[in-house]
């Protein structure tokens, strides 16, 4: 088994140092090709197919396997990993290679490489006894990688030969280097570069599309004019860095203005933090997010930032000097004071360059290859693509990747890469908006799957081991109607001696997901379920989530119990954990919760179970706000969907009743409760959560908001915050106190997950708690998981694993989380919006009464209560003589003409759908009430919607 | 950019050998004719040289005279020029000082002490980029040479932990990248662990899995040593003449 010899030396300059290495070659490493009697199939895993059917390649007709270099690798990964393209020979050198290089390229590939069905083989040349080739003298590492490829390739060409005379099997290797490629023809390999047999696969010709554009002779279009200055080398950035010429930041570029963008700087320094870019030439090729390297102008040339919206909207190439124009135009005369500091982007110390979304702007001339893409993202610049199809492309939602940027291009050059569907389609809007907020979403792949109970699942003797029967017990779950994953159930009964005796009882998901496999890591990399408007992106698989996990009603199931033994005056007196059975006996919605408690003549159990609840919750929940607890409000809405067409029929705003906040109350103490237990037992990596109290300059704008009305809004603790809100009514103007409440919400800060060990400041400021973490929801919330975990081996139910107790991979974990929350929180708004425009487009015109939330410069926002919706009243437009508009920033009120807005006046709003811009559709909103002549549109309400679309056309013709 | 990859996806480590493989080795027996017992042992590129002197008096102070059981005293020592810098002296330092004790606490519970009363066993081990196993292994196999009765052969080896799995017989690089190290002396036929030790954390879950790795090691290295003393003592026939 272990045949080895040949020493390794290897020499390291710099300190005279030689380093010996052991380097054993093996005659035991299969080449992957089953059936070959040589190797003696002494492989695992995916190996190749033994008869490749590939898609004909008229350059190759006989069966052929793949081999491959590292830059093809590198720069075509789109290509591999289209399904096409199987039976590929990954060389262990071109594997090393990749990995050095380029991370994101290194994980998809060994994805593919994992997934069976593309036949992708690891050769691991460089431990094979034929394949290993040692470093020549006067010859570099590349020259020597590039020789082992071509000594592998040319070993299996032989290899396969041998392994029967009839075979006609092959083994073509792929280069994009010439001087390679002629080498490998010399040695008798057939070898051809990429975009050669991408072309040769007749019965494949949209992969062309996905070949990355990087063929050296130039694009000859782009012949002449060198638009941009060179970027400096990586070590050239590094010194001037370390000197203090060049800055390091992160580029940011504007959504409104295509030729301006700052740059966060890294690091601790308190002046020039941000920079401002402003010119094409001065961003110099930079995309979003790119961290870059730039250079201070001189003081005399800084400018301020504008507020002009500018878009790219030029189609030719060639109109750069138009663009210097309009960025003349950009510095228009400003005052010293308004000055910051601008920069020049000298370098590109790394790309972060992902797959964008968006659509295709064809090109006027008709036969035209090359084509625009425009980002969804206005912060990405448009991207110039080479795709035959781009007649099917039009008015598709499609995927593109960026391959580089030359100097003497106006725009990025890039390579199709996937379509996703038509614009507008519910399905592909849904798509697109889970792709740019990076919800992993694909369905759950065999690996994790295979990890699930097998079905008929029922509960073993081996799972009542340290778990306590409280089958008899009458336990019930209230939650929202139509809920599938009820991940808490409640009961509270009397005790003998009087006392109550409070029970919260939590799906036990840590049951079924054991700690590192398949099922555990992809949860985790979700992190939570997403709820969009119509669908549900699960963290687990159905089965766990809407059956086995499910606390469904007259169903026995696992669950982890937090049980409380209280006093009459809701004082806890006993706490218990234990990992429980349960039977659900009701799963009620808050409305049938809420019904039983109020209707006198039902007594049974469950009711006055829920009674007892009820009772308790109101006291916990007024002790709760004594202590300085805030109560938020958001306009939240749900939307009614119609059951064949999925499509929003109507909107409502949620309701809350006494029962959403009995069962909150109770999931609060819990959640407490389990926090101080794991932080107790593991002081150094329990994991919590903490809501930070904002900076004291947040709450300016609802200080001032208050004032407005006469109202005072005290903002130096929670306490005093949440008393001044109650305070805050105002008799003539019920909804003021809403309002106030949503505006607070804004001033909030994020909370978010972390490690204890690796933070001191626990405090949850908008509950009012010093310690917090989240227990209740392990089917939507992985952090629930781990939280389960710590509480099961604290109280001994189960035991430890490595991970659990290192706080380093537990601050990765809530890393991901936060980050995760954070996303899903901005895909679901961003569900909401589309279906609130799906709503208006069948709606047509709606006259609206809206609240003014924020006053700014030019326009006003405004909340429309019915629908829980915000948007913005814009009193400036493009081809239209500007009113008199006169701001005032203190009060915070907008004067125009002759009419002052203040901040939560009631006016009138028209509500609807924009879609001048296919790419963006969105909410147009204008005023009504009060009139302001040139402005608000007349109010005609009777009989809109025979005469709304014709006024939408007069409205355009103006 | 990356850090080295331990454990390729293939399941070949950095010089390519699998998981549960050991390095090449290399003995010799009998290299030394001064001393009672001595050996070289080879285990990829750590060398190792023992020699043995005893059972003899008690040398220096009679007070350390054991009354019921023969004294083993251990030294060791590592070639100046072994490590990756070079060292001022050769022996005395901390961590010779604890190698020392380590194998002698491993051989007296290897050697049959006890028929050697108020006598002492003299072990001098050098090795060059020295490891606790290989030191062991030559051990063994000079104080066999030197015809001492022992229990059983002492068969040491390391084991060390990357992505959930075990690996056995670390060479230089992988213990240099860090990482949980097992050092194991096992006397193979009763299975009985002579010295057990480990530096930095791993998991109670795991232990039990590497063990397992250090001691099949063990085993494996058990057979070539059991193979070099009976090619030993055949040519050391041949030699007598019978």
């Amino acid at each position: 088994m272990l045949k080895s010899k040949t020493f390794l030396k290897k020499t390291r300059a710099g300190g005279v140092m030689k380093i010996v290495r052991e380097h054993y070659l093996r005659d035991d490493i299969g080449c992957g090709a089953p059936g070959c009697a040589a190797c003696g199939g002494a492989h695992e895993g995916p190996a190749l197919e033994p008869q490749p059917q590939d898609p004909a390649s008229s350059v190759c007709p006989q069966p052929h396997y793949l081999l491959p270099d590292t830059n093809v690798l590198l720069h075509q990964i789109d290509v591999l990993e289209d399904p096409a393209i199987r039976n590929v020979i990954v060389l262990q050198t071109v594997l090393q290679e990749v990995r050095n290089r380029s991370a994101p390229v290194y994980k998809r590939i060994r994805d593919v490489t994992n997934n069976q069905e593309k036949h992708f083989y690891t050769f691991t040349n460089e431990h094979h006894r034929e394949t290993y080739v040692e470093q020549e003298q006067g010859e570099n590492a590349n020259d020597r990688n590039d020789r082992a490829i071509r000594v592998a390739a040319k070993w299996y060409n032989e290899h396969l030969k041998k392994m029967s005379a009839d075979n006609q099997l092959q083994v073509i290797f792929i280069t994009n280097d010439r001087r390679n490629k002629e080498k490998a023809i010399e040695e008798g390999i057939p070898a051809f570069t990429c975009e050669e047999y991408v072309k040769s696969l007749t019965a494949n010709p949209e992969l062309i599309d996905r070949l990355a554009c990087l063929s050296e002779e130039g694009n000859e279009i782009e012949s002449g004019k060198i638009i941009f200055s060179e970027h400096l080398p990586l070590s050239k950035l590094q010194q001037g860095i370390k000197s203090g010429t060049y800055l390091q930041g992160t580029f940011r570029a504007s959504r409104e203005n295509y030729l301006e963008a700052t740059v966060w700087i890294h690091g601790d320094n308190e002046e020039n933090k941000e920079i401002i870019l402003q010119g094409l030439k001065h961003l110099n090729r930079a995309v979003h997010e790119d961290i870059v390297a730039v250079e201070l102008l001189p003081k005399s040339q800084w400018v301020a930032p504008s507020s002009v919206v500018l878009h790219d909207e030029g189609q030719n190439e060639e109109d750069v000097e138009k663009e210097e124009e309009t960025e003349r135009m950009l510095k228009t005369a400003v005052s010293e004071k308004m000055l910051k500091p601008t920069g020049r982007v000298v370098g590109i110390i790394k790309r972060n360059w992902r797959p964008y979304c968006g659509m295709l702007s064809k090109s006027d001339i008709k036969e035209s290859r090359r084509h625009l893409f425009t980002p969804a993202d206005k912060r990405i610049p448009r991207i110039r693509i080479e795709t035959r199809q781009a007649s099917t492309l039009e008015g598709r939602r499609i995927i593109v990747a960026i391959d580089g940027w030359p100097r003497n291009s106006r725009y990025p050059n890039g390579h199709f890469v996937r379509n996703l569907g038509d614009v507008g389609e519910k399905e592909t809007e849904t798509e697109v908006l889970l792709l740019e907020h990076d919800v992993p979403h694909q369905p759950f792949s065999q690996a994790v799957l295979s990890f699930l109970p097998k079905m008929p699942w029922s509960i073993t003797e081996k799972d009542m081991k340290n778990r306590e029967d409280l089958r008899h017990l009458c336990i019930c779950s209230v939650d929202p109607p139509g809920c599938t994953d009820i991940d808490d159930a409640l009961h509270c009964r009397e005790l003998e001696n009087g006392n109550l005796e409070v029970g919260v009882h939590i799906a036990d998901v840590s049951h079924f997901i054991r700690p590192g496999n398949a099922l555990d890591q992809e949860s985790a990399r979700r992190g939570t379920t997403v709820y969009l408007c119509e669908k549900r992106i699960d963290m687990v698989p159905e089965l766990l989530s809407s059956n086995l996990c499910s606390l469904k009603c007259d169903v026995d199931r696992l669950a982890f119990s937090c049980i409380w033994e209280m006093n009459h005056n809701a004082e806890i007196l006993k706490t218990k954990f234990t990992k429980s059975v349960i039977n659900s006996k009701a799963s009620l919605t808050y409305a049938e919760a809420q019904l039983r408690i109020d209707s006198a003549n039902m007594n049974d159990d469950i009711t006055t179970s829920l009674r007892g609840l009820n009772k308790l919750a109101k006291i916990l929940k007024k002790r709760r706000i004594e202590k300085g607890a805030l109560t938020l409000s958001s306009p939240e809405v749900r939307f009614h969907m119609d059951s064949e067409t999925h499509d929003p029929i109507d909107l409502q705003t949620k309701e809350l009743r006494e029962t959403n906040s009995m069962v909150e109350e109770f999931m609060l103490l819990a959640n407490i409760s389990v926090a101080k237990k794991i932080h107790e037992e593991f002081s150094e990596h329990a994991l919590l959560r903490k809501h930070p109290a904002p900076p004291p300059s947040n709450y300016e704008i609802l200080v001032k908001a208050a004032r407005s009305r006469n109202l005072e809004i005290k903002t130096d603790t929670a306490k005093s915050l949440a008393e001044s809100l109650d305070q805050a009514e105002s008799p003539t103007f019920p909804y003021l106190n809403t309002l106030l409440r949503i505006l607070a919400t804004r001033c909030m800060m994020q909370a978010v997950y972390f490690c204890s060990g690796m933070d001191n400041d626990f405090h949850h400021y908008g509950l009012a708690s010093p310690i917090y973490t989240h227990f209740t929801s392990p089917i939507r919330r992985y952090a629930d998981v781990i939280v389960h975990r710590l509480l099961a081996v604290a109280i001994g139910a189960d035991c430890t694993y490595p991970e659990l107790t290192d706080k380093h991979k537990l601050a990765d974990i809530c890393k991901n989380l936060n980050f995760r929350h954070k996303m899903a929180q901005y895909a679901q708004r961003a569900s909401v919006a589309f279906h609130t425009q799906l709503f208006f487009k069948s709606k047509g015109i709606v006259s609206e009464e809206a609240y003014i939330l924020f006053v700014r410069k030019n326009a006003i926002v405004v909340l429309i209560p019915k629908y829980g919706l915000e948007g913005t009243v814009f009193f400036e437009e493009k081809d239209k003589p500007n009113p008199q508009l006169i701001y005032d920033d203190e009060i915070p009120s907008l004067k125009i003409e002759d009419t002052v807005f203040h901040v939560f006046d009631k006016v009138k709003v028209k509500i609807m759908l924009d879609s001048s811009n296919l790419q963006h559709q969105k909410i147009r909103m204008s005023l009504v009430e009060p009139q302001i002549p040139g402005i608000s549109i007349p109010t005609d309400t009777s009989n809109m919607d025979l005469n709304g679309p014709k006024k939408k056309k007069m409205k355009l013709g103006k | 950019m990356a850090g080295l990859e331990l454990l390729s996806d293939q399941g070949y480590r950095v010089d390519g050998r699998r998981a549960g493989e050991l390095r090449k080795i290399q003995a010799r027996m009998g290299v030394f004719a001064q001393a009672d017992g001595s050996a070289y042992i080879e285990q990829g590129n750590t060398k190792a040289l023992a020699v043995v002197y005893g059972p003899h008096e008690i040398r220096g102070s009679r007070a350390r005279a054991l009354p019921d059981r023969a004294l083993v005293n251990c030294q060791y020592s590592s070639a100046t020029f072994s490590t990756g810098e070079r060292k001022r002296r050769p022996h005395g330092d901390r961590k010779s000082c604890e190698m020392g004790l380590q194998l002698r606490q491993t051989f007296e519970a290897a050697i049959l002490t006890q028929l050697h009363p108020r006598s002492q066993i003299d072990i001098y081990v050098q090795a060059d980029g020295g490891t606790y196993a290989a030191c062991v292994n030559a051990a063994t196999l000079a104080v066999l040479d030197a015809g001492i009765p022992m229990r059983d052969f002492v068969c040491a080896c390391s084991a060390g932990f990357v992505d959930g799995t075990a690996l056995a017989d670390l060479s230089h690089v992988e213990e240099a990248a860090g990482g949980p190290q097992l050092a194991l002396a096992l006397l193979p036929a009763s299975g009985q662990i002579a010295l057990l030790e480990m530096d930095a954390r791993l998991h109670e879950d795991h232990l039990e899995r590497v063990l397992e790795a250090a001691a099949q090691a063990a085993r494996d290295v058990h057979t070539l040593l059991d193979r070099v003393v009976r090619q030993h003592v055949r040519e050391a026939s041949i030699l007598l003449g019978d």
